[in-house]
């Protein structure tokens, strides 16, 4: 471990097993379908099959008599439940257009999936039997599944808008006016190339689930849902149905991945509360494998125009970059912003002049609403410029790993204020970029091929590799607001020190699998000096944590984990007047260490935090005007977004004659600054770099072209097993961030950023030699072997 | 029509709808909620139970086919309070972060040492194909279960 830091932590940065798993491994860990409700009543929907019709009629009386069917609803009954449409809390610029959207559809449905009629019963059975009894006659209009073909306008999607763009938002910058165009104009080498991101299912594998249980009286009302965003939501929920917030608490029970597609206010769940307040019982409802594909989010889909300037040693002089981004048939809560989380990447790790121009256009289609998912905008921009870096290199035929470095932001220069005005904090790329080709015998590999990749070899050996920011931490609130995001990025933390000196830790992050109980615990620990065993971490119910903003954009820790610090040094201070009263000294000459106050130079006239615990809840002996209790809420607001960063390189051998790809290594070297929990951070990037393989190789949301989505099940969708990954080689650097007090970055989206890139462009540098220039993903045997033949036919 | 099953040690008589899958049998009439539902094509594996020794995908059983069988689900692998070796070894290796495929992979690990107790790391890779993971890669998966072996 390559360990620039000097903290002299004890806790953090060891390898803690995780407390969350004994009742993971057990089955006692509660998911939203677990829960025991008696007398609910079951929701089930039933879901457009077409993907742009009108609804003509709809006939609903079969199915109201249908054994078990307490209540059927059309889109239309339920409009007056609504105070508003469904949620997109970003309005990328002033004059985006954003259709209304209801939970259910009244007039129109707009994707395969758009939910249409909703069946209360009471069994999930007899809720989804009764939707087969539902006629509903349309009229069918044409699909619009072509992201590019959308912006022609012949088939506007929703009349209202008069067009199927959303909005174009730009970014250009220029050190002096036409300086872009003048870099290409003066290039000596150029590319221009387009990619394309093929949509994505994001698979969690526990499917959506809600319950809504209205209180006895009241009026109160509880939301369980499988969810990221327990705070988000209860202000969207109480918004969009006019219910008083102070009267919703939401609460995420244990919930089985996320990756972006729990990241959104749902349908469902706003269907539930107010079914659930109209019947006055509570309302439950799960998700099918199949419906998810259709009725949650996708990620990804965007295709990218990307242009590299370059001069005669290959130092970037600009960039280009022109995206379609497809936003599905709806806006979502955050997607018109998912790809402008990516628009300050398009440089990656390189040190460029100000000139850059990126303009995006948000497209309507007729397909499932995208929104973000695992990386969000950023594995885009990454896959983006990596790639173009590597067709760059071959344009040179110079070693792509070569022209990276003659390109790295050095290490001097943190902190770098980058083109766009944004500050990265720290970095090294040259030192992960060497270590990964250490870690993958980058000289030998290159000297291995130059004998394997003979004319006519049947296996042919790649290398290929990415050097990639993660812009992470959302994020500073002045930030958003200037991308006119609706909320801010702060996150909130309470540090509570019991009578008897056990902890809760109160966060507004809401884990999905990573492990925030075990690292929380840890840092409040380091702080505190207390055991990790007596502190509780509560999370994911708004009556516990009422202040958060939850857990996405690998925020957790740079933001929720910082706060969770500050609310420790809160505590502290307000223990140190308790302290310095007891041992009759000023508050100034003590220090604090292990948990014990202690008067500097004396060090037998001290006091455990255990005695002050006690002496803040008993009250009898405090200084003149402090409050009892120790107890500190502390919420923090970033300065800056986290800049992680890394080198990823993959080994592969590619059959001619078949297309198979076999992955021979994967070498991951990553970069998040401080440490919490290294066996965590492992964990986080094994998980992302093979989501993000599996978009290279494996994984697309296919659609016919009447809108029909054919991947709807995990036969289809090729969501990769065991068998079908490699191993991974993790390795790291530690460059601490300076903008926060633990140095921490945030690691949960650095693995998918890498990783597409560096496989596509492992596949690339193995068929080079034989006339492929690009692969689009997946990259399956056949689409290879396809690629490979038509190289050979062009020669 | 009536079933009597034993699960996990406990003989369980209970009437169900012939078309009743055992993993709602149960979930749904035994609250074993630790047996979870990821797909509707028996594709992923999170439900895997053992009946009858072997490790079955309990989406793809009826509770009929199961009558007059044993069954240990996820709930049933403790013993005196200590988890199953396996159970531990995931704990011990981070083989798990949401925690939804793992009762299901636990379950199916279990069942694919019993019939090879000293797989090679591509035989426990192949061995899981049938259990969907979206959180780890499998990376620590892959560890756990050999490290399980070698207990």
């Amino acid at each position: 471990m390559t360990m620039t830091d000097n903290r002299q932590n004890t806790v953090i940065g060891t390898r803690q097993l995780r407390r969350e798993d004994p009742a993971l491994l057990t089955g006692e860990a509660k998911f939203t379908n677990d829960l025991n409700l008696p007398g609910a009543l079951h929701l089930s929907i039933l879901r457009s099959p077409h993907a742009h019709a009108k609804i003509v009629s709809i006939n609903t009386a079969a199915a109201k008599a249908s054994p078990g069917v307490v209540a059927v609803y059309t889109g239309a009954e339920l409009q007056s439940e609504w105070a508003g449409p469904m949620p997109c809390a970003w309005p990328v610029t002033p004059d985006m257009k954003n259709p209304p959207h209801f939970p259910l559809a009244a007039s129109k449905v707009c994707y395969v999936g758009d939910g249409v009629v909703a069946v209360l019963a009471t069994s999930e059975s007899a809720s989804r039997d009764a939707l087969d009894l539902i006629e509903v006659e349309y009229k069918v209009l044409k699909a619009v599944v072509d992201v590019e073909e959308a912006l022609s306008d012949a088939n506007i999607i929703h009349e209202d808008l008069g067009t199927n763009k959303s909005y174009t938002w730009n970014l250009k910058i220029e050190a002096t006016e036409g300086c872009v165009e003048d870099a290409f104009q003066k290039a000596a080498f150029k590319v221009s190339e387009r990619y394309v991101q093929q949509r994505l299912l994001p698979m969690a594998m526990e499917p959506r689930a809600v319950a809504a249980v209205p209180q006895p009286f009241g009026g109160d009302i509880t939301l369980y849902s499988s969810t990221q965003i327990p705070h988000i939501l209860k202000v969207m929920a109480a918004l969009t149905l006019g219910i008083p917030e102070q009267q919703v608490r939401v609460i995420a029970p244990s919930v089985g991945g996320g990756f972006g597609s729990k990241l959104d206010v749902y349908a469902e769940e706003l269907l539930c509360m107010a079914l659930a307040r109209k019947h006055s019982l509570p309302v439950r409802w799960v998700e099918e494998r199949s419906e998810n594909s259709m009725a949650t989010i996708h990620g990804r889909g965007q295709v990218q125009y990307v242009e590299l300037a370059a001069d005669k040693s290959g130092k970037l002089t600009a960039v280009r970059v022109r995206i379609k981004a497809d936003m599905g048939a709806y806006l979502q809560l955050v997607t018109p912003g998912v790809p402008i989380l990516g628009a300050f990447l398009y440089a990656g790790v390189y040190d460029i002049p100000l000139a850059y121009d990126f303009s995006c256009d948000g497209i309507f289609t007729t397909l499932t609403p995208t929104d973000a998912y695992r990386g969000a905008g950023r594995p885009e921009a990454t896959y983006a410029i990596e790639s173009a870096m590597d067709a760059l290199a071959r344009e040179m035929k110079i070693d792509p790993l070569e022209l990276r470095k003659r390109n790295f932001i050095q290490k001097e220069q943190f902190p770098y204020v980058a083109f766009s005005g944004l500050t990265y904090d720290s970095g090294d790329h040259l030192q992960a970029a060497e270590k990964a080709a250490g870690l993958a015998d980058y000289v030998g590999i290159r000297a291995q091929q130059a004998k394997q990749n003979v004319p006519g070899a049947k296996k042919r050996l790649g290398i290929g590799m990415s050097s990639y920011f993660e812009m992470c931490g959302l994020a500073p609130s002045r930030v958003l607001a200037s991308l006119n995001y609706g909320a801010g990025g702060w996150e909130a933390a309470t540090v509570r020190i019991l009578p008897t000196c056990k902890v809760q830790v109160v966060t507004g992050t809401s884990p999905h699998g990573q492990g925030h109980e075990t690292s929380w615990a840890m840092i409040a620990s380091e702080k505190l000096g207390i055991p990790q065993e007596d502190i509780d971490v509560l999370h994911s119910d708004t009556a516990i944590s009422p202040l958060g903003l939850d857990t996405y954009g690998s925020r957790s820790l740079p933001v929720g984990g910082v706060a969770i610090a500050g609310a420790c040094d809160k505590v502290i201070d307000k223990a140190r007047l308790i302290a310095a009263h007891q041992l009759e000294c000023s508050a100034d000459d003590l220090e604090f260490a292990g948990g014990v106050f202690s008067v500097k130079g004396s060090p037998d006239r001290a006091v455990p935090m255990a005695a002050i615990a006690f002496a803040a809840f008993t009250a009898h002996n405090l200084p003149d005007g402090l409050e009892p209790n120790l107890e500190a809420q502390y919420t923090y607001d970033p300065p800056n977004f986290s800049w992680p960063f890394g080198t990823h390189m993959c080994v592969l051998e590619v059959d001619t004659e078949t297309g198979q790809i076999e992955i021979l290594k994967y070498v991951a070297v990553d970069d998040c600054g401080v440490q919490i929990n290294p066996l965590i951070v492992e964990g986080q990037v094994h998980g992302g770099v093979i989501q993000g393989l599996a978009q290279a190789l494996f994984e697309e949301a296919v659609y016919d072209t009447d809108g029909n989505l054919k991947t709807t099940t995990l036969a289809e969708y090729l969501v990769p097993a065991a068998s079908d990954v490699p191993s991974i080689t993790t390795a790291h650097t530690v460059t601490p961030s300076p903008t926060n007090q633990l140095g921490v970055k945030g690691i949960g989206e650095a693995g998918t950023i890498g990783a597409a890139s560096t496989v596509i462009n492992a596949v690339v540098d193995a068929l080079s030699g034989i006339g492929v220039t690009s692969m689009p993903m997946p990259a399956s045997p056949q689409t290879v072997w396809r690629a490979i033949q038509s190289a050979a036919k062009a020669k | 029509m009536k079933v009597s099953i034993t699960v996990n040690g406990t003989k369980q008589e209970k009437e169900v709808e012939p078309r009743t899958l055992l993993v709602h049998f149960l979930r749904d009439q035994l609250q074993l909620t630790g047996t979870n539902i990821g797909c509707d094509t028996s594709s992923c594996g999170a439900c895997t139970v053992h009946l009858d020794g072997e490790a079955v995908k309990s989406c793809t059983v009826l509770a009929a086919q199961a009558d007059g069988g044993t069954v240990m689900t996820i709930e049933g692998l403790s013993k005196d309070g200590e988890m199953h070796p396996m159970q531990q070894a995931f704990m011990e290796n981070h083989g798990l972060q949401c925690g939804y495929c793992t009762p299901g992979m636990v379950m199916a690990s279990i069942g694919l040492l019993n019939e090879n107790p000293n797989p090679t790391e591509e035989e426990v890779r192949l061995g899981l194909e049938g259990n969907l993971c979206r959180c780890t890669g499998y990376h620590n998966i892959v560890k756990s279960v050999l490290a399980a072996a070698k207990k």
